[in-house]
């Protein structure tokens, strides 16, 4: 095995969670590599960028939404971070999200989830019709009222994926283009990850962040493997070409009881998102998901049939049982996992890398890590329920 | 618990049905937060959207329910012709190796009312194929006896439109069409709490089918709960006999056989 093949820690997967573990543990000195593919190209590409603590705060998940929040308070400085290790730009921007009602129904559930917001502590503000439409001008007319949420925030997620994958480079980290197929594992210990087409990679310790694959790994302990499920979501990019107006920052809808979303960039991009559909892992895009998503934001942004289509790509989110993401270390010494991010992996990136990073040096000092922001998403939580009659 | 009583069972095409409430597993918010629900709601019998959920996939609602020993009954939502419905439900039944299922055949995109007409073609082919067909239809007394007429297993009435809320809107044909079945009549779609399907119980439905009352609530745990404890409370009122209703009062307490005879009114003071 040439010396090339040794790394301190091998990520399997290169979203955005595996490359901001592996830019961050580069840092602490360790090599690193990332096997993948095409880093970047998966569920990071197709998201819209949304960092919604509150929008995406649901009955019953509360500790999600306090892990939420944490994670966007930690995105300024990671965005910070990267801009500067990199020279690129990532478009964080800060200017809040409207939510919309397309009708009088869907105000009523917009009201009801509110109160549960607010009730949360959450910064949450009920807006009338008329204070919706001046906020966003390009609004329908019959819009029925919305919420702001000034704590939900957006970058652009494709150019956080370049330029994690440029400051990982330029940290040292190796890219791998294959697809990781199998753990070894001997006494209790990691030792590597062997690949489809290369050699074998060995390994100190080996972070599981392969998404909605991140269950498919052989050689996982069957009762650790994470449950991890597909669930596709189709987003669109569109260009608002000269002269055509724009939205000023993101807006998500509820039409007709379905939720959609538009994310504005800098350039007169937009980010039109998404279907939920559970259809295992193909990566296809039927017509009347897409048609429905058209349809609900074209009632509330009539503006946008101006717009020209780009692109539209489908994704996987890797969900998982409680819809929490699943990070922490196993009985394997050495195998961390950090996957089932699901609708929140851009939020939550910048720290699950820095909960793995932790992991990994409390590790490496022979300590127990100290709690923690993800005590509530450690990987046995799975585990216990699966052992129990 | 919410098994049915060995004396009063719930038969579907001859074969007894373990709970009178079905669920939908439609809109549920985790697979974690559904399976709380299917739990509490002691259900023996949910339905899965064939062209929302491929079977194959691990951790999927199909493992969820499997898992949990929940028959699975087949939907075919999303389609809108007869032909459509057919195939789907063919689709089906290689996929989830089981003849039953619940068609619906939609004939308007806004209100998701049911379209009699392609409905009753479609259960007629599938009644014909084998199939036990357990048809989502309006609840217009007429085109339930054709259903009935074409060979389906049981017929579901909505109550109110899907995901609406509203009740039985229409509670007098609900009765019509109880009154007329010779096959088990189900109550599927506009349940919006407790009482709305304790309501449809009262009036001799034979199940209750919920979805969004259930995936959709604050905690669908509770909901599910609350929905058994309806559908039995329901159930047990019809087979119990309700009285009858009157304009005025009618003491609980008669005055016959009260010592000094029960013809005296007793007056103020």
């Amino acid at each position: 095995m040439s010396p090339g093949d040794r790394h301190d820690v091998v990520v399997i997967g290169g979203g955005i969670i595996g490359m901001a573990v592996a830019w961050r543990a580069a840092a602490t000195g360790r090599s690193v590599a990332v096997v993948d593919p095409e880093p970047g190209r998966g569920a990071t590409w197709a998201a819209a960028g949304m960092l919604a603590p509150v929008a995406e705060a649901q009955f019953g998940e509360g500790d999600l939404a306090v892990l939420n929040l944490a994670a966007a308070a930690a995105w300024p400085v990671f965005a910070h971070d990267l801009e500067a290790a990199t020279g690129r730009e990532v478009h964080y921007r800060d200017d809040g999200t409207l939510v919309v009602a397309g009708g009088p129904s869907d105000r009523a559930a917009t009201d009801r989830v509110l109160a549960f917001h607010q009730a949360m502590g959450l910064p949450a503000v009920r807006l009338g019709a008329r204070a919706c439409r001046e906020a966003e001008p390009l609004l329908a007319p019959g819009v029925s009222g919305g919420v702001d949420l000034p704590a939900d925030h957006q970058v652009d997620n494709r150019a956080v994926a370049l330029a994690l994958e440029a400051a990982c480079r330029a940290a040292g980290v190796d890219f791998v283009a294959d697809r990781a197929e199998r753990i070894e594992v001997a006494d209790g210990r990691v030792l590597g990850v062997v690949l489809e087409h290369g050699g074998p990679q060995s390994a100190d310790a080996v972070v599981l962040a392969a998404g909605s694959r991140s269950g498919a790994l052989a050689g996982l302990p069957e009762a650790w493997r994470p449950p991890v499920r597909p669930v596709r979501g189709v987003t669109v990019r569109l260009q608002a070409p000269d002269g055509v107006p724009r939205l000023r920052r993101t807006v998500r809808a509820l039409v007709h009881g379905r939720s959609c979303y538009l994310v504005p960039r800098d350039d007169g991009g937009l980010v039109l998102g998404a279907t939920v559909e559970e259809r295992g892992f193909a990566l296809d895009v039927p017509l009347g998901g897409l048609a429905d998503l058209v349809d609900d934001a074209r009632r509330v942004v009539p503006a946008l049939d101006e717009y020209c289509v780009v692109e539209v790509t489908p994704g996987l989110r890797p969900g998982s049982p409680d819809n929490g993401p699943i990070v922490g270390s196993t009985p394997v010494d050495g195998l961390v996992v950090a996957t089932g991010h699901f609708r929140n992996g851009v939020l939550l990136a910048p720290v699950t890398a820095d909960e793995v990073v932790r992991l990994l040096v409390a590790r490496a000092d022979g300590a127990a890590a100290a709690p923690g922001p993800f005590d509530a998403f450690r990987p046995d939580r799975f585990v216990a329920a699966a052992a129990a009659p | 618990m919410p098994e049915t009583e060995p004396t009063d069972p719930f038969v579907i095409a001859g074969t007894v049905v373990g709970s009178r409430l079905l669920l939908g597993t439609g809109g549920m918010q985790s697979p974690e937060s559904l399976a709380a629900a299917l739990i509490a709601s002691g259900t023996s019998l949910a339905t899965v959207a064939v062209r929302r959920v491929d079977p194959g996939t691990r951790h999927s609602l199909v493992d969820l329910l499997e898992g949990l020993g929940i028959r699975i009954l087949p939907n075919t939502a999303g389609c809108f012709t007869a032909a459509d419905a057919v195939l789907t439900a063919r689709l089906a039944r290689e996929a989830f190796a089981t003849d039953w299922v619940k068609l619906e055949v939609i004939g308007d995109d806004r209100t998701l009312l049911p379209d009699p007409i392609e409905l009753v073609a479609a259960a007629e082919q599938l009644a014909d194929d084998g199939f036990v067909v357990l048809p989502y239809c309006g609840d217009d007394p007429v085109v339930a006896r054709r259903l009935e007429q074409v060979g389906c297993a049981a017929v579901m009435p909505l109550g109110a439109p899907i995901g609406s809320g509203l009740g039985i809107r229409n509670p007098h044909n609900i009765e019509l069409i109880v009154e007329q079945s010779g096959v088990p009549v189900v109550l599927d779609a506009g349940i919006g709490t407790a009482s709305d399907a304790c309501r449809a119980m009262e009036l001799g439905c034979s199940a209750v089918l919920v979805a969004s009352a259930v995936t959709r609530a604050e905690d669908p745990a509770l909901m599910a709960g609350a929905m058994r404890d309806a559908v039995a409370a329901g159930r047990a009122a019809r087979l119990a006999g309700r009285i009858s209703r009157r304009f005025v009062a009618e003491a609980s307490s008669s005055f016959e056989g009260l010592v000094g005879g029960g013809m005296t009114i007793p007056g103020p003071g």
